[in-house]
């Protein structure tokens, strides 16, 4: 993301944000399971940006900033806060091992609709983190940023949230985990 | 390396956060490990997969208008300011200016146009045998002689203790209007005066002095009547009779 001269105007808010609208909609849906609420959450997102976009720092990473506003009204609004819940600790999980892998059942399947289901299903924190690297295909160090935690929880986090992708899925294949085992 | 230690490593590898060492590292590392390699290309897929899945939501054609109108429109207000101190003024003043100038110019060639005019007028008024149909140097004979010729009537200096002697009078048009030609002497120059009804009279844009043809002109507007001085002398015998004119009663 191309970062803004400081001298930029306010009026360049628009031409560095509206391009970012379908991604921040995208992320407020995921985070938010509502079309109404996401509709808000986008909304609220923009109006904050366009107000503090003077205080905006030049050289940080702009994408990572509107990310970060859409996610802080996020936590704050109703949903999310219900959604604030104790991180799993799904590293603990066991992966189950054998011939058909969690990766050989999603290939085998194809099942788009199982990944999102299984998306769905993983707590904010794990679901938010995936969604932003794999989806926004931001670095360690832009997601860092939207997240305001250090590049070492980001690996860590990520680590655990497909942990727990994975164990979702394998949970959905035909037979269960059982039956992979 | 063992392999739990590369294996630590494979999310970083699928995200392409590894150091190029490292990759390089790992690249041959899974050239001699198929584990490893399995591991990291399930790691590749998985992503993958997360990639397509999530890009699942989009914005309907209505919220997106909303939203970037209101963004815009917050734009355009937010540099409304800028408009209304700074451009707005700035404009009207370019107006204003151009305006002015296009006034002042069609002014200006209007002017030079009667003076042209006049100066012909003034010419071919002395080059005829009859310049004047009123003969006399008294003021109080020419002024008369107009009633009746013209629609106004004028007043004429006294020219005792001048330089200045009238020579007579005749009625004269410019654009049509009716007025009255006076000829003056100062010296051994003729000077014309013409006086035509303001109102009419085609050179009301502009009073002044000027030179057309290596003619002095003055003119001004008295009493409802725009005069005009033209004479081959200079500009100071030209104001001096103009004084002369202004001040009679």
């Amino acid at each position: 993301m191309e970062v803004p001269d400081p001298r930029l105007p306010a009026a360049n808010f628009a031409d560095l944000a509206l391009p970012l609208f379908d991604q921040l909609y995208n992320f407020a849906h995921w985070l938010t399971q509502d079309r109404h609420e996401a509709e808000d959450l986008v909304q609220e997102t923009f109006a904050k940006g366009l107000r503090g976009f003077q205080s905006f720092q030049p050289g940080t990473n702009f994408r990572a900033w509107m990310f970060r506003i859409l996610r802080n009204t996020f936590l704050t609004s109703r949903t999310g806060l219900k959604s604030t819940v104790p991180l799993e600790d799904d590293a603990s999980e066991t992966i189950p091992s054998g011939d058909l892998s969690p990766e050989d059942v999603l290939v085998e399947q194809a099942n788009r609709d199982a990944v999102r289901q299984a998306l769905n299903e993983l707590s904010v924190p794990f679901r938010e983190i995936l969604l932003l690297c794999d989806v926004e295909e931001m670095s360690y160090e832009e997601i860092a940023q939207v997240l305001t935690i250090p590049p070492g929880t980001v690996m860590s986090r990520l680590h655990r949230a497909r942990k727990a992708l994975r164990t979702r899925l394998l949970e959905k294949s035909p037979g269960g985990v059982n039956a992979v085992r | 390396m063992p392999c739990d230690d590369w294996r630590g490593k494979l999310d970083a590898y699928a995200d392409g956060e590894l150091s190029l060492p490292e990759m390089n590292a790992l690249g041959d590392h899974m050239r001699r490990c198929a584990d490893c390699s399995v591991q990291a290309l399930q790691r590749v897929q998985l992503k993958r997969s997360v990639a397509v899945a999530g890009r699942r939501y989009e914005p309907s054609a209505e919220f997106r208008a909303k939203v970037t109108n209101s963004v815009n429109r917050k734009r355009d207000r937010g540099t409304g300011w800028f408009w209304k101190i700074l451009v707005v003024p700035a404009l009207l003043t370019l107006i204003f200016v151009a305006g002015l100038n296009y006034y002042v110019r069609g002014a200006r060639a209007e002017r030079q146009r009667v003076y042209s005019e006049l100066a012909d007028l003034h010419v071919a008024t002395l080059a005829s045998s009859t310049p004047v149909d009123v003969v006399s140097t008294d003021r109080h004979t020419v002024k008369p002689w107009f009633e009746g010729r013209i629609p106004f009537t004028f007043n004429l200096p006294e020219l005792q203790g001048t330089d200045f002697s009238l020579l007579g009078g005749r009625v004269t048009y410019l654009a049509q209007v009716p007025g009255a030609h006076l000829i003056y002497r100062l010296r051994k120059h003729e000077i014309s005066v013409f006086i035509f009804p303001d109102s009419g009279a085609p050179a009301a844009a502009l009073s002044g002095a000027a030179e057309v043809r290596s003619f002095t002109f003055e003119d001004w507007a008295q009493n409802g009547l725009r005069y005009f001085v033209v004479g081959d002398v200079g500009g100071n015998d030209i104001e001096a009779l103009s004084k002369l004119l202004r001040d009679a009663r």
